[in-house]
């Protein structure tokens, strides 16, 4: 059996979120001293504030998706709607299968794929796994790296609308799933913020 | 009551371990800790030896590079911001883009939330963040302890990732694409400064040693101490 490592709170200290300045533990919840910021431990309920922003991100998730993001006017055709899967489906059928695969990636499989990899690691955390908690941290810094570009088809809609207005010709407005996609990726992005993989290393000093 | 400075937590994992003053990261090795220096960069990175984080990211010159590449951002930040990054035209009929019309129109279709977010994430925050990086590092250039300095890095820090200027250059690319097919479509003066926005911005961050500015703001009670001692 080997030691468990030393860390700040078996050593009987806090270290500052923000500028990691190294606090007794009598300081916690007390502003640090350098930077201001409120000294925990732990960030705060962080299991429990992760489970609802993940639980919102999977109801959000069905709007997002089915809703319609942009809405097509042209002078040839009736008023045409688009979700997010319908603007990946056509880039592939015209033949710019890069930009579908972009769209894909960003605007459908890493939102859910974050959802699913923080489901996996706090579900790890409340059942108590001592598995791998390398891989564990290394699987939130993906997470918590990947989710911005997310924001990309946002910005897409928010392009298309404004330059899309050719009079009678052409118009583009943007529809209701946009407005539940942008919810959407800030709630995963907040979510991905308030997890603190020190749990996962704690479980495992736990158990030594 | 003293602070400790010399030893830092690691943030993914809270393991203990030493905090090399920035004279000692010029050396090639650093003992238990894992230094990585790419050879075609003076930039060197040390990762916590049991999760990987990274601890601490330096460069030589750190301060004077961050604050070149920081003015260099302000400038190419109001070029892209004034200046329209696409014109569409179809029909004898031109329409130009730049990023304020866009946010504009959102709001007026009833869409002021989705126009919100654009706005703090592309226009007000990557500004927030230079100017208040500026007024960080010229604060420590100039030796001098301006008001508030320390509490707003800690709140720039916080904000940060909420700053997505480099995710709205991909969406330009990605709508100039999506219209190609529809009309006769212009790149703008902007465009390309957006494109050199997102470089310098990538270098400014990859420049900024947190360190550095944390070990120049000392924390309050040993300032107070060290006063109260003869």
């Amino acid at each position: 059996m080997t030691t468990p490592p030393l860390t700040a709170r078996t050593a009987g200290l806090i270290s500052c979120p923000r500028c990691h300045l190294l606090n007794p533990v009598a300081a916690e919840s007390t502003p640090c001293p350098r930077c201001g910021t409120e000294l925990l431990s732990r960030k705060a309920n962080s299991l429990t504030r992760c489970w609802a922003l993940v639980i919102a991100s999977f109801i959000l998730y069905l709007p997002a998706n089915l809703l319609p993001i942009t809405i097509t006017t042209t002078i040839a055709h009736p008023p045409h709607c688009d979700t997010i899967m319908s603007g990946v489906i056509y880039f592939f059928q015209t033949g710019s299968w890069h930009i579908a695969l972009i769209i894909f990636v960003a605007s459908i499989f890493v939102p859910l794929m974050k959802m699913v990899f923080l489901t996996f690691l706090l579900l790890s955390l409340q059942l108590g796994w001592r598995w791998r908690p390398l891989e564990r941290t290394r699987l939130y810094r993906i997470t918590e790296m990947v989710g911005r570009w997310s924001m990309v088809d946002v910005y897409v809609v928010t392009i298309l609308v404004s330059l899309v207005k050719l009079g009678s010709w052409a118009n583009i407005d943007a529809g209701p799933g946009a407005i539940y996609f942008s919810a959407l990726v800030i709630m995963t992005m907040m979510a991905a913020e308030s997890f603190d993989p020190r749990l996962i290393w704690d479980q495992m000093e736990e158990c030594q | 009551m003293t602070h400790i400075t010399s030893i830092i937590a690691c943030h993914d994992c809270d393991l203990l371990q030493k905090n090399p003053p920035p004279s000692a990261l010029c050396l090639p090795s650093l003992g238990s800790h894992t230094v990585t220096s790419a050879r075609w960069t003076t930039a060197v990175v040390i990762e916590c030896p049991r999760c990987g984080a990274i601890l601490r990211r330096t460069q030589k010159n750190s301060l004077d590079r961050t604050i070149a590449w920081l003015i260099a951002g302000l400038i190419l930040y109001f070029v892209a911001v004034s200046f329209p990054f696409l014109a569409l035209q179809s029909h004898g009929i031109a329409n130009e883009t730049a990023l304020i019309s866009g946010i504009i129109i959102l709001y007026k279709h009833k869409m002021a939330s989705m126009a919100a977010v654009v706005l703090a994430t592309c226009l007000i925050l990557p500004l927030y963040t230079m100017i208040s990086l500026l007024y960080i590092l010229l604060s420590i250039k100039l030796n001098r302890y301006l008001p508030g300095v320390s509490r707003l890095f800690a709140w720039t820090l916080r904000l940060r990732p909420w700053g997505m200027m480099e995710v709205y250059l991909l969406a330009i690319l990605i709508s100039m694409v999506k219209l190609t097919k529809l009309a006769r479509i212009i790149p703008g003066p902007a465009l390309y400064s957006f494109i050199a926005l997102t470089f310098v911005l990538a270098a400014a961050s990859i420049s900024l040693d947190n360190h550095v500015a944390w070990d120049f703001f000392k924390p309050r009670q040993v300032l107070t101490s060290a006063k109260g001692k003869p």
